[in-house]
């Protein structure tokens, strides 16, 4: 299959799909250096969309954009047939999107359960209700079963990455988003860890949550998903439903991107030898 | 303790990294004494007992009221700045003008009182006003992204000029119609101290109680993450700004109503580093994310003993100058070397 076959990816014109999200020619430039160029990505109601791409590509800069974190330098996001505007990630938020960033945006400093009610804490003005919190993280924890914690007033500090990660994951689950944008969810994660949450994913689907997921071994998520995307050079270059498509197919794919560089990139070298 | 109940209490992850002595399992003291080791405040509070103690006995008229009066005298001012230097430390920034705030206070306050204003109202309306010292420090630092350190000297000594300027660096009296008012605000011997206590629980409650005291510690222990969560990281820093020069300008009038005179020599940069000395002995850490109003107060309490305790053996303060720098040393290392052991999991990770 050729690549140029794809290169450029239109938003189902038609409108025969069930969209929540809507990403219309999203661009993004920090200063000189471009990140997003064109991106056109669908999200559709209830589903599972993997979005792969090489290091470097932009899927973390598109999710921020998402997310509320940083706006577009231009394009349109829609949510529900509406376009939004989130001047803040609190905005997003209380719209239905969160998000699990490749970092974590945990506190060392802070208990697990601080950092699960992070900016989301419950209060009886001026106080912190501390031990509501700590008894609903824990309830929280429990029910998705992928932790190993002793106790929530650990600080984060001290757990492994796998449990940060599952932290940071129990989190947004809990915040009764619609959207959910998960950045590498199991970057640290062990075999068993890992398949937790792709099982948390499955029950999240379940109830009707729609979900982008990030994950540079796209083979370890390609199970749940329905759909993915591959983000190539700032634009979306394949969309194909998982059942038309297949691991090998997605290598392929983006290996024959790397191959064609390197030839590009050898043929240049070449061409420069000649010339002088 | 039989062997086999040790054994059946060891968790599995203290199995690993245990050897030698420890080995044998916790035996009840040093698990007290891990408890107590837990609280951050726990080895200052013991050196502060220790020292008092010791002079105690050794001193004669260190444990007297005079004495006493004394060290409360001289903790309380250092303290009230101290409180809004953890605030700032807690949240990676740092304050070097609250020596020239708590120079000019006392001059804007005889300025207020002087254009008719009664007393309480020129003391409220200056503590309030010099917030603004804080918002350009706040402002400045988040926006423009000048270090805090670079941008409190700038504003510090453009305070200092100020204050230097209106007074035409002349001490003057404290006005007769604020004397009356003057011993709840310094004036008698322990009203400073008790201000400086209650701020400092207060302040402690803010820190560890409420969503403001939280969001310092996030924005101080991991920036980028305190804004990917949805907080807005410059408001809390400068916040935190206008609160410490405040807390700076309600040192220096109560310090010149404690001394009975306004003075262009007050404040400045010696009242700076003092209280930096008993922030960082508190158990504060420069590097943001931590910090401790109870160990702040201890701190202070320790300087204070120190001071009280050297004078009273007839000890010259060039040489308390050597205790108070090792004493800041000491401190630093053993803060370091305690947070090393907490985040190893040795001393356990869990706070109250």
């Amino acid at each position: 299959m050729s690549l140029d076959e794809h290169s450029s990816v239109s938003l189902d014109p038609a409108g025969q799909h069930d969209d929540i999200l809507r990403c219309e020619h999203i661009a993004k430039r920090y200063g000189a250096v471009t990140a997003l160029v064109d991106v056109n990505l669908r999200l559709e109601r209830g589903e599972v969309l993997g979005l792969i791409g090489d290091n470097g590509a932009g899927k973390s800069t598109l999710l921020k954009t998402i997310c509320g974190f940083q706006p577009p330098t231009s394009g349109r996001i829609v949510l529900n047939g509406e376009e939004v505007h989130f001047s803040s990630v609190t905005q997003a938020r209380a719209a239905g999107i969160d998000i699990v960033y490749q970092d974590l945006a945990l506190v060392n400093q802070l208990t697990v359960y601080q950092n699960m009610f992070l900016n989301r804490e419950m209060v009886r003005w001026p106080l912190l209700r501390n031990r509501a919190m700590r008894k609903q993280a824990k309830e929280q924890l429990d029910s998705i079963g992928i932790s190993t914690l002793k106790s929530v007033d650990l600080e984060v500090a001290s757990l492994s990455g796998g449990q940060r990660q599952a932290i940071a994951v129990a989190r947004s689950v809990f915040s009764d988003a619609k959207v959910l944008l998960l950045d590498e969810p199991l970057a640290a994660m062990g075999v068993k860890e890992g398949a937790a949450i792709l099982d948390l994913v499955r029950d999240l689907k379940q109830q009707g949550i729609s979900i982008i997921i990030i994950a540079h071994n796209y083979g370890q998520v390609f199970p749940v998903c329905d759909r993915v995307n591959l983000l190539q050079g700032g634009k979306i270059t394949f969309d194909k439903y998982s059942r038309d498509t297949s691991v090998e197919e997605l290598t392929e794919i983006v290996v024959s991107e790397y191959r064609k560089a390197l030839a590009e990139r050898h043929r240049n070298a070449s061409g420069t030898i000649t010339g002088s | 303790m039989s062997e086999v109940s040790d054994t059946a209490e060891r968790s599995p992850d203290t199995v690993g990294g245990a050897n030698g002595p420890a080995a044998r399992g916790p035996s009840p003291l040093n698990r007290a004494a891990a408890v107590f080791l837990k609280q951050r405040e726990a080895s200052i509070l013991l050196i502060a007992v220790i020292l008092f103690i010791y002079f105690a006995v050794t001193t004669e008229k260190f444990f007297s009221h005079g004495s006493i009066v004394l060290i409360a005298q001289y903790m309380a001012p250092y303290t009230i700045i101290g409180i809004g230097l953890v605030l700032l430390m807690v949240c990676g920034e740092i304050d070097l003008s609250v020596g020239f705030v708590w120079l000019l206070a006392p001059y804007v306050m005889h300025f207020f009182v002087d254009s008719g204003l009664p007393t309480f109202l020129a003391i409220v309306i200056t503590v309030a006003l010099l917030s603004v010292i804080g918002f350009v420090n706040g402002f400045v630092t988040t926006v423009f992204g000048v270090p805090s350190l670079i941008t409190t000297l700038g504003t510090g000594y453009i305070v200092y000029g100020y204050a230097l300027t209106i007074s035409s660096a002349q001490q003057i009296n404290i006005p007769e119609e604020s004397l009356g008012l003057g011993r709840w605000f310094g004036a008698a011997p322990w009203s400073e101290f008790i201000w400086a206590t209650v701020l400092v629980l207060l302040f402690h409650i803010l820190l560890t109680r409420t969503r403001w005291g939280l969001y310092t510690v996030s924005v101080g222990g991991n920036l980028l993450g305190a804004r990917e969560a949805g907080i807005r990281v410059n408001r809390i820093k400068i916040g935190n700004f206008m609160m410490t020069s405040s807390l700076a300008a309600l040192a220096g009038i109560l310090e010149a109503f404690k001394n009975n005179i306004i003075d262009p020599s007050a404040g400045n940069l010696p009242v700076l580093l003092v209280a930096l000395a008993g922030v960082v002995i508190g158990g504060t850490a420069m590097q943001g994310g931590s910090g401790t109003m109870i160990g702040l107060w201890l701190g202070m309490l320790v300087l204070g003993v120190l001071q009280d305790g050297f004078n009273l053996r007839g000890i010259s303060s060039n040489k308390y100058q050597i205790i108070l720098g090792a004493a800041i040393l000491l401190a630093m290392i053993a803060n370091t070397y305690l947070t090393r052991l907490r985040s190893a999991g040795r001393l356990g990770g869990a706070r109250k």
